[in-house]
């Protein structure tokens, strides 16, 4: 069975950043395992500018930021695997990878978890109603406009105010749509405060700060939300509901650390520490947590890199 | 001209279709959802029950522990997820265990193999998530789940394989009687049969009117749902009921077939036959009467909330008749419907042959199944599911035709994320596989478009 | 006016009298910022176009500096019929103020 010094599980910032320092490091042998057909991750849907202030010292679109790394990768013989899911990782680190051209399963002298995150759906918020369709998570919606091409909706409501939902809010207005607000439940908004000026303030759209949504109502697609105030206990207040029409609802609703490999491998992961319960094993970016630039994401996983590298140089013992 | 016709394609329908697709006759199924199982069958708690609960000497008692059988041995041979995980009634007063024992001494007259009460510490010894509270369970070992739509899908493409034809998104808007037997208007034109099945649910009453003097009234009870991640779905390992009363088996909570935990329902009147909406108040009180079962739930580890109708009619019993020469009635299938789905099917195929249908059986009867194998790249990172399943389903006897169709077959999208990363893929693969405009791509049922126009100028050439 | 800075994550709270005068602001970029946004305020903008021979049919653009902000609208018009043809490099001049943000191979 081949070995790697090093195995990347994931291709966006975290797992860019972390295989360059890893290389940097003197790792040899480095492979990056990407699920997407491309390199970059979520950045390459993340268009709009605001990435780099720290990392780079000037303002960045997703992509650029995605590309800068992913230059100075092509500059290195580190290999990349595209296209490929990886499915179990073990304690001896083995890792099982399925691509395009079916399963295998390599050894790593060490694993870098670079997962990222997923977004919160609507099951956890319990939302009473129907089912239709035309409710969909933010970071679909901008997958669907600014890779795919296509608009989600005509008249939108955004449920939560994450910096995903309130991206969304511009882009979905520049594109033609309407929207119509953006509800919050929680007394302050949740995504940056530029985000609330250059999102919704700069297109007038209404943010109603604790106010959630208590239905959705339609058939086929949505045709309404039902939305009331809440009280300092998050409980919709008795007669403060009002209705809002719309054929779409984007949930921006919180990001989930993507770690479901290391944890039915067994995998400790403490949310803090890049080092896991397993030695040989790191965890960067928004898989260890959610990070709000991605500039800290890069600084962490040059981190796990470095440990990685420091690791395997010292025959497995960190 | 069609032997015999099966209006709805439901678990009924279905299981009449391959009942009678053993035979060399020329069948039809008759739907008016663009999908097998839109209805009861797609929303319920995915038991097949052991038949401890039904009146002595009802249909229901006889065919659901006739249909718990069939159903052990079709879920083998049609490669249908099950478990025969087996069932537990809980009783927390000595009044309750006193309902026990009515339904220990019910459920030998029915038949129910290997019935027997476990005292306390026993039930809390295979349950230790159960609540310290309960005095003695009721356990019934034949009991099983399902997966409900696998179930149906399993059964009407094998009877497609057989030869039936299955009409999707055909409602039928008329019956007169014909020469010969029926003749059907419906969305797609007239269809001719010999012989009719009403197997219409949810509608059933709708169609027996067509027929027939007005016999019965479908009065559907929503049942609320929450469905909780796998990390949630080891909290029990068998089917935990709480006593049944008057208003129905109550709040069970129970492990699922893909591993998840579902929990419900309750039982409320639905306003619509279309309602299928949750209520706060509903999923309130399902989520604190699951509790006094298993105190423990997690429900913060929501993945979806459901709601289905019961199938319900003035009548306490399934409503199984032949009220005019060659049509029959299978209404008012509600619980244990889906247990009792391949008995009802054989009762209905034997009322037909004493109507004079001839049966011959089939040589050539096919009557195996096997679900594609895992190939390819993995599109639903949750699930696991490869896009050599996707494809497959899409070249299977009876293929999806919108995103949840593709999920209920595959899986894909029925996990943690609930398709936010998968389902712009899958719609790919759909519009691809159909040559057709991603926002031609539909969510379910007619009309549920995910996506309405393209960017650049999308919406305003769109005809709004 | 009160607003809150852009420039950076700090989102500092500005207040800028009639005459631009800005105070609130933690360095001297929000001082500028500020003073736009009461008197000529401007936004760059980001956005896509229709690319075709790539492998997705959108090409990520943003505008290369900042515009004023009553031209948005005006500015995303300009890119309704634009159609690229991969392969594009990043920083391609598109129309106007646009510019590519990432490079797209041929297929």
């Amino acid at each position: 069975m081949h070995g790697y010094d090093l195995i990347v599980i994931g291709g966006g910032p975290a797992g860019l950043a972390a295989a360059l320092a890893a290389r940097a490091g003197g790792l040899r042998e480095i492979l990056i395992v990407e699920r997407d057909i491309e390199l970059g991750g979520i950045l390459n849907q993340c268009i709009h500018a605001g990435f780099g202030l720290e990392y780079f010292k000037e303002e960045l679109t997703g992509p650029e930021y995605a590309g800068r790394f992913i230059r100075l990768l092509r500059e290195t013989d580190i290999e990349v695997a595209l296209d490929s899911m990886v499915v179990e990782i073990t304690p001896e680190l083995l890792v099982r990878v399925i691509g395009r051209d079916g399963e295998r399963t390599l050894a790593a002298k060490s694993i870098i978890l670079a997962t990222g995150c997923r977004e919160r759906a609507r099951g956890p918020l319990g939302i009473a109603g129907t089912r239709p369709a035309g409710v969909i998570t933010a970071g679909t919606a901008q997958r669907y406009v600014n890779i795919e091409g296509y608009m989600p909706g005509k008249c939108v409501v955004i449920l939560g105010s994450g910096d995903v939902g309130l991206i969304m809010a511009r882009r979905l207005t520049l594109e033609g749509a309407k929207v119509l607000a953006c509800v919050e439940i929680m007394p302050k908004a949740g995504g940056l405060p530029r985000n609330i000026v250059q999102c919704l303030y700069d297109y007038k759209i209404p943010l109603y700060l604790s106010h959630c949504i208590t239905e959705i109502c339609g058939e086929k697609r949505v045709e309404q939300v039902r939305v009331a105030r809440v009280d300092e206990n998050r409980k919709p207040i008795a007669g403060s509901e009002f209705a809002i029409a719309c054929d779409t609802v984007l949930l921006s609703v919180g990001l989930i650390p993507e770690n479901e490999l290391a944890q039915a491998a067994g995998i400790g992961i403490d949310g803090e520490n890049i080092e896991t319960a397993t030695p040989g094993v790191f965890v960067c970016g928004n898989a260890l947590h959610v990070h709000d630039i991605v500039d800290k994401v890069t600084a962490e996983a040059q981190r796990a890199g470095a440990a990685a590298a420091a690791y395997v140089k010292n025959g497995g013992a960190s | 001209m069609f032997d015999v016709c099966i209006i709805g394609c439901g678990i009924v329908g279905a299981a009449v279709a391959y009942e009678l697709s053993r035979y060399d006759l020329s069948v039809a199924v008759i739907e008016k959802e663009n999908d097998v199982a839109t209805g009861s069958t797609k929303a319920n708690s995915a038991i097949i029950h052991a038949g401890y609960d039904p009146e002595p000497g009802s249909l229901m008692a006889r065919l659901n522990v006739e249909g718990n059988r069939l159903a052990a041995s079709f879920c083998d041979s049609l490669d249908v997820p099950h478990m025969h995980c087996g069932a537990l009634v809980l009783a927390f007063s000595e009044r309750e265990a006193a309902t026990l024992a009515q339904l220990l001494q019910r459920g030998r007259e029915n038949g129910v193999p290997d019935l027997r009460i476990l005292p306390r510490d026993e039930v809390l010894e295979i349950e230790p998530a159960l609540s310290g509270e309960v005095v003695a369970a009721l356990y019934a070992p034949t009991a099983m789940i399902v997966d409900p739509w696998q179930y149906t899908l399993a059964l009407a493409e094998t009877a497609v394989r057989n030869g039936c034809s299955l009409h999707l998104e055909t409602a039928v808007t008329g019956i007169e009687p014909s020469p010969l037997g029926y003749l059907l208007q419906t969305s797609q034109g007239f269809i001719e049969t010999r012989t009719l099945i009403n197997a219409a649910g949810l509608y059933a009453d709708d169609i027996h009117n067509m027929v027939a003097p007005p016999a019965f009234h479908v009065q559907p009870a929503r049942g609320e749902y929450w469905l909780l991640d796998k990390s949630e779905g080891q909290r029990v390992s068998r089917v935990i009921f709480q006593c049944p009363s008057d208003a129905g088996k109550g709040v069970l909570v129970a492990p699922t077939v893909h591993g998840n935990l579902i929990v419900g329902p309750n039982s409320a009147p639905s306003e619509g036959r279309n309602d299928v909406s949750t209520t706060a108040q509903g999923l309130h009180f399902v989520r604190e009467t699951a509790r006094k079962s298993v105190p423990g739930l997690d429900f913060s580890a929501n993945i979806r909330n459901f709601s289905g109708n019961r199938a319900a009619t003035e009548h306490s019993d399934f409503i199984i008749t032949e009220p005019r020469p060659g049509f029959i009635d299978l209404a008012g299938i509600k619980s244990p419907g889906l247990s009792a789905a391949p008995a009802i099917a054989k009762l209905a195929v034997s009322m037909l042959e004493k109507g004079g249908l001839a049966l011959h059986e089939k040589q050539n009867f096919i009557d195996m199944r096997k679900k594609a194998p895992p190939s390819g790249r993995v599109v639903c990172r949750c699930e696991t599911v490869t896009e050599g399943e996707l494809r497959a389903a899409l070249h299977a006897p009876i293929p999806p035709r919108s995103v949840d169709s593709v999920k209920r077959r595959c899986g894909a999208g029925m996990g943690r994320c609930q398709g936010g990363f998968c389902a712009p893929r899958v719609v790919d693969l759909l519009a691809e596989h159909y040559n057709c405009k991603p926002t031609d791509v539909l969510q379910d049922g007619r009309g549920s478009h995910i996506l309405v126009s393209e960017t650049k100028r999308g919406l305003c050439t769109d005809t709004i | 006016m009160e607003t809150i800075c852009t420039v950076c994550p700090k989102s500092c709270n500005l207040s800028v009298d009639d005459r631009g005068a800005v105070t609130g602001n933690l360095c001297p970029r929000g001082e500028t910022y500020g003073r736009n946004e009461r008197l000529h305020p401007v936004r760059v903008l980001s956005s896509t176009v229709r690319v075709s021979g790539a492998i997705h049919h959108r090409c990520p653009v943003k505008t290369n500096f900042p515009i004023p902000k009553n031209e948005i609208f005006d500015a995303m018009r300009l890119l309704d019929d634009i159609e690229l043809i991969a392969p594009v490099l990043e920083g391609a001049e598109v129309v106007g103020p646009w510019v590519t943000t990432r490079e797209m191979a041929g297929a």
